[in-house]
């Protein structure tokens, strides 16, 4: 086979984008296999934990989107995919808010890391929003009456009709599509932080240095 | 500023320069993904999760035939919650508003109903009758300044009743209300009020909004939901039926309508969303913020974290 020539500093997009992608995270830092020795608490689990529980919240999901949105009210197997998908997004926020004030403590923004706090502060925030959808789409008692109640919420900040809380068909687009993608992004996002910077050093060792 | 010069310039160590120690990153998410995954299953299989059927105008109608007479009689008067709410269903009033900024009507009329209509439509679907085509004639052949004198009168009268009970109401000048709210019972009992709410109209429904908004303007649903200990004064926006979790990450949201003065403000709405928009903008931005990024430091919690490295320092 002929090796065919690099392309380097021919004016390739493609070139241009692999080496900003590999100075932004080099490849031994994207997946590691060593990490600081300070890595040794059981705090540093919650992370993964949380990611895990996304997996099988999505997960879950798929197989919930594959039967339809009312396949649950009527099959006592749908019915308990919607209880999976029920109690891996409490375990999800569970471990979220674990790691969130695991991370608050270790004051994990320290060494340029503010954007990989703000990352995942957004993601907290935006997954809140998915689950709120999802109760939205139950078509049930509690999705009537959460929807109630909250389109006064809604409506009193001036986005109700383009945000219509009343509306399950919309609040169920927004579950399944608009928010999953946003709360992914953002996670893929936050990951890569976390990896190019690195796992944030003990705060004594910065107050030793000062 | 390059790297190198960042980090000299960084009171925070980089992290690459500390000694390091053999983790396997793609085994902790696995174990990680069994575990969440096996728990997820067990706690579905014991604890299986909630599914009250939802109210249907029928079942509203047989359960609490009073409520929906009056709400029907409300509805044609103009005095339901839904007939008085302003944007985005109407321009009935002004809606909330927070340090003098009117959110709620700058938002504008996008979702317009009439609450008549919530009554109305659905009756004149019912042209095969001729008792309520006959009441709807009636109805038509009042004026605006007519149909709302009768409708208010009779909803008056209704609320002044035993119980609420249309069969002990007083006579008055209530014109063909009486008849109309009595129709409006029966298609709500036969389980032909859904289909003509659903906005659209034609073959596929979906957008459940005047349905919900009839529904929210009787009392019946709010009823049934304290019963279950949902209301709004009972932490009612994180709670589901039974005793399931709910979601308690939005107890902060939550917990701001049980205190004062959100508790008591007729702009609790409105103030509590700019209230959680401002905290979730301090959350977003806290690093940058002077004294709560510090509290690290001045409670040592992080101690616990790294107390091996700690020692070793």
């Amino acid at each position: 086979m002929t090796s065919v020539p690099s392309s380097s500093g021919s004016g390739s997009w493609t070139v241009a984008l692999r080496d900003r992608m590999s100075r932004t995270i080099p490849s031994d830092q994207l997946l590691p296999d060593r990490q600081p020795a300070y890595v040794a608490s059981w705090i540093y689990v919650f992370g993964v934990l949380t990611l895990a529980g996304l997996f099988v919240v999505v997960g879950s999901g798929l197989v919930l989107a594959m039967g339809g949105s009312t396949w649950w009210h009527t099959s006592s197997l749908g019915h308990y995919v919607n209880s999976v998908h029920l109690w891996s997004t409490e375990l999800f926020f569970a471990c979220m808010v674990i790691h969130l004030w695991g991370k608050f403590w270790m004051a994990a923004w320290r060494g340029r890391r503010g954007l990989t706090w703000v990352t995942g502060a957004v993601a907290f925030v935006t997954s809140i929003g998915t689950a709120f959808t999802g109760y939205l789409s139950q078509s049930n008692f509690d999705s009537q009456w959460i929807s109630g109640e909250a389109k006064d919420g809604i409506n009193s900040i001036g986005i109700g009709s383009w945000f219509n809380v009343l509306n399950p068909a919309q609040m169920l687009m927004w579950h399944i599509v608009l928010l999953p993608l946003a709360v992914g992004a953002i996670t893929v996002l936050h990951v890569l932080m976390v990896r190019r910077r690195g796992v944030v050093p003990p705060l004594a060792d910065e107050e030793a240095r000062s | 500023m390059t790297t190198a010069a960042a980090r000299k310039t960084s009171r925070t160590p980089d992290s690459h320069d500390y000694p390091t120690r053999s983790y396997d990153l793609v085994k902790e998410f696995v174990i990680a993904l069994a575990l969440i995954t096996g728990l997820s299953l067990v706690l579905a299989a014991i604890f299986s999760s909630p599914d009250d059927r939802s109210i249907t105008m029928s079942g509203w109608a047989k359960a609490d035939p009073a409520d929906a007479v009056a709400t029907a009689a409300g509805e044609l008067a103009g005095t339901t919650t839904s007939a008085t709410y302003g944007a985005p269903y109407n321009h009935a009033s002004e809606g909330q508003s927070v340090i003098g900024l009117k959110l709620q009507k700058w938002g504008g009329v996008g979702i317009p109903i009439n609450s008549a209509d919530l009554v109305i439509k659905p009756l004149r679907d019912q042209s095969s009758d001729p008792s309520t085509t006959r009441d709807l004639a009636a109805w038509d052949a009042l004026s605006a300044d007519q149909q709302t004198a009768a409708a208010t009168a009779y909803a008056d009268a209704l609320a002044a009743a035993p119980d609420g009970d249309p069969a002990q109401v007083a006579s008055g000048e209530y014109g063909p209300v009486p008849a109309l709210t009595q129709d409006f019972l029966r298609v709500a009992e036969s389980g032909g009020l859904e289909g003509s709410l659903t906005s659209s109209g034609d073959f596929y429904g979906g957008d459940q909004t005047r349905s919900m908004l009839l529904l929210s303007d009787g009392a019946y649903l709010e009823d049934t939901a304290v019963a279950d200990n949902l209301g709004g004064d009972q932490w009612g926006m994180m709670n589901e039926v039974g005793n399931y979790p709910g979601q308690p990450w939005m107890w902060l949201y939550t917990f701001w309508y049980q205190v004062k003065p959100f508790s008591t403000s007729e702009n609790a709405d409105t103030q509590v969303w700019a209230l959680m928009m401002l905290l979730t903008l301090v959350l977003i931005l806290l690093p940058w913020i002077p004294g709560l990024r510090s509290i690290p430091r001045w409670i040592p919690v992080h101690r616990l974290v790294w107390r091996q490295q700690d020692r070793r320092g």
